[in-house]
């Protein structure tokens, strides 16, 4: 066993002098990723508010200012404009100034009076899916509710009273949902950049064909490399989560220990994938393409942005072969759900799993493709 | 000779009919060869023409496609973990590290090879001294000159006392002095035993070898020492001779030369023509003639084969071959 790591310590103790001897990339690699949370912390809401909304109000009596009232209340729509004709309606959706356009026809108050159904026209611009689902919602609901309450005059309350409980994020907070999956994206991004350049470096250099003739042993060449770049990696976790605790005050539900328990494997995976890259990759610019082949199925098919569980089949598939799908079912059960071993075991034995294959797989490409070239 | 009753495992390196194919093309094309312990051993050939690929398969990290190759006296095909404990190898492009010191890079280096605290001490004292490395041990590698870097890779190359070095092109690109410093350290270790397997294009350094083996296109066409390669018949083929012409009009006298009866062939060396001539040609007449056309010379005489004429011979002889084998 002792043979089989052989050169272990050697690699281990020269890759800490690297990392001394170039403060600076150690800096830029645990801050930029900073800097990378504060722009998607503080710059995205997935939250639908303040939707820009023309309305043509042609009525313009207590009624109808009334209903334009409760949907400004509503916090959906902001009212971007008044108008005073179709065509002035028409052109401000066209021109995409405006993503809802409310038309309130002449007699709205007049049919309101006689008991008579009235009609309000509503143009959503259906360009992106979640703004006009939020606004049909939002609409037909208070549509509803205004008819409800003429119905009922103020006589009694509903026979159903539906009463939704947000678990967990209460105030849906955006960054509560987004930054936990970030920080699967921002560590795999940091991890597997270090390895795959550490290595990627030594074939420029030829100094990993002079390592190939020395008695070191695969494995001990690559565990040596992957060592010093997991104590990074952990480094860059602690700091993203204080980040997210102290500076977006993303509340963490369950227990941090295991939280940094269960980031290990992770890290172990991205380390191993860094050294996949590295055993294809001759110069640092294919490392970098190569490197980012395998972001882009970890942002989009991990349930990062999108839901796993609304994806087409195929893509549900393949998001079990993706570790961030593992990672972000663990990062946001932990911090949001206060979810324990129990629940996220299962988690954490996929990870290590995936890593030690990727792991073998790389020791066994360098063996055959690297030192036989 | 002698030589068949010597037991393989005295030699440094026992090559038999190595053979080694990437797909279709043969790199190396039954090659055997012997490398006695503490020889200088030179090993030449045109790039591309297999001195690397023959390299990577006595150092184990190549398998053989056929053949068998016994280095220290151990099998390379299974044994090569044993094999590299014993051997050092410098590559042409000193592989150092530049962001660590020249201290750093011996110390890495010796602990790769699992050398003790106290043997690895002990070493790099003594590399410190052998290669004059003192006054640089704590500058970063990238900060040396070439024949700096050369002498570190040296050093690091021979922390853990290998018996046999590879050096691949070791004096690529480094100055003349540096050269020539190389090669007198060279010489002070292979008198302390050390055998060293060198690839070079310099023919100076070839003449310096106690051995030369030279491989064209996968195939090795020559294999001896410098002076009996020189006597090679066919070389020095039996009735010829070998002149040296010198004259100011160096291309002239070679175009008119090369049409002579009686001249084998010609090439231009700097300010004269080394030219194979049958020996029943007389010196005097061969002026004559060049004078007659014209053609100033200044001096003929005798001229004993250099080794670049040896390989210039060789490769013309089995480029012919080649082509009939191929017509």
């Amino acid at each position: 066993m002792r043979n089989f790591f052989r050169g272990f310590g050697a690699v281990f103790y020269k890759e800490v002098l690297h990392v001394r001897r170039d403060p600076a990339t150690l800096f830029f690699s645990l801050v930029i990723p900073l800097l990378q949370m504060v722009v998607l912390g503080f710059g995205i809401d997935t939250n639908i508010r303040q939707v820009n909304t023309v309305v043509y109000n042609a009525d313009g009596r207590r009624e109808s200012r009334e209903l334009i009232d409760r949907l400004k209340n509503s916090d959906t729509f902001h009212i971007w404009r008044y108008v005073g004709n179709d065509q002035d309606l028409n052109d401000a959706i066209i021109a995409g100034k405006a993503r809802v356009g409310i038309k309130v026809p002449v007699d709205y108050s007049d049919r309101l009076l006689h008991d008579m159904s009235a009609q309000v026209l509503v143009l959503i611009d259906g360009s992106d899916s979640s703004v006009a689902c939020q606004a049909i919602n939002v609409t037909t609901a208070i549509g509803l509710d205004e008819s409800l309450r003429r119905i009922l005059q103020d006589r009694s309350t509903f026979a159903v009273d539906i009463r939704p409980k947000l678990l967990f994020n209460p105030d849906s907070r955006s960054p509560n949902f987004l930054l936990p999956g970030l920080t699967a994206i921002l560590l795999l991004n940091v991890t597997t950049f270090l390895t795959a350049f550490s290595i990627v470096r030594e074939k420029e250099r030829g100094t990993l064909e002079q390592l190939f003739v020395t008695p070191v042993r695969p494995m001990g060449l690559l565990l040596g490399k992957l060592l010093p770049y997991l104590v990074i990696g952990f480094s860059e976790l602690c700091l993203i989560l204080s980040f997210m605790r102290f500076v977006f005050q993303v509340p963490i539900h369950g227990s941090v220990l295991l939280l940094a328990f269960l980031s290990l494997p992770y890290l172990f995976v991205s380390l191993s994938i860094g050294i996949l890259v590295s055993s294809k990759a001759n110069t640092q610019s294919e490392a970098i393409q190569l490197a980012f082949l395998t972001f882009l199925p970890s942002i989009f098919f991990s349930g990062y942005i999108f839901p796993r569980e609304t994806m087409p089949t195929v893509f549900y598939v393949i998001s079990y072969f993706i570790p961030a799908s593992y990672y972000i079912n663990i990062t946001r059960g932990i911090i949001l759900r206060g979810a324990g071993i129990a629940h996220l075991w299962i988690d954490g034995l996929a990870l290590f799993a995936i890593g030690t294959l990727l792991l073998v797989i790389a020791a066994r490409r360098f063996q055959n493709k690297v030192i036989m070239a | 000779m002698a030589n068949v009753t010597i037991n393989p495992a005295e030699a440094a390196i026992s090559a038999e009919h190595l053979v080694r194919r990437f797909g279709n093309f043969t790199a190396v094309n039954d090659v055997s060869f012997r490398v006695e312990k503490g020889q200088i051993f030179g090993f030449l050939g045109p790039n591309g023409s297999g001195k690397t690929t023959v390299i990577k398969m006595l150092t184990g990290l190549l398998p053989l496609s056929g053949g068998s190759a016994l280095v220290e006296g151990l099998d390379v095909r299974t044994d090569s973990e044993s094999v590299r404990e014993r051997i050092g190898y410098m590559s042409q492009n000193f592989s150092l590290y530049y962001d660590l010191t020249v201290a750093e890079n011996l110390q890495f280096y010796g602990r790769i090879y699992s050398l003790e605290r106290a043997r690895l001490k002990r070493r790099i004292d003594e590399i410190v001294q052998l290669n004059g490395l003192a006054p640089y041990l704590n500058r970063l590698a990238a900060q040396l000159s070439g024949g700096w870097k050369q002498r570190l890779a040296l050093g690091c190359a021979m922390l853990h006392e290998p018996t046999l070095l590879f050096l691949d092109e070791p004096t690529a690109g480094i100055d003349p002095v540096a050269r020539r410093q190389l090669w007198d350290l060279l010489f002070e270790l292979s008198g302390h035993g050390i055998t060293f397997f060198v690839t070079t294009h310099y023919m100076d350094e070839a003449e310096r070898c106690s051995h030369v083996a030279y491989i064209y296109y996968g195939k090795l066409i020559a294999d001896g020492t410098p002076n009996s390669l020189r006597e090679l018949p066919d070389v020095q083929p039996q009735g010829t001779l070998r002149v040296e012409i010198t004259t100011p009009e160096v291309t002239r006298a070679l175009r008119f030369a090369r049409h002579l009866p009686g001249i084998r062939s010609a090439t231009i060396f700097g300010q004269s023509i080394h030219a194979l001539i049958e020996d029943h040609f007389n010196l005097a007449d061969l002026r004559n003639q060049l004078l007659k056309n014209g053609i100033a010379v200044t001096e003929i005489r005798p001229l004993a084969p250099s080794l670049e004429d040896v390989f210039v011979e060789l490769t013309y002889k089995h480029q012919a071959m080649l082509e009939t084998a191929r017509a």
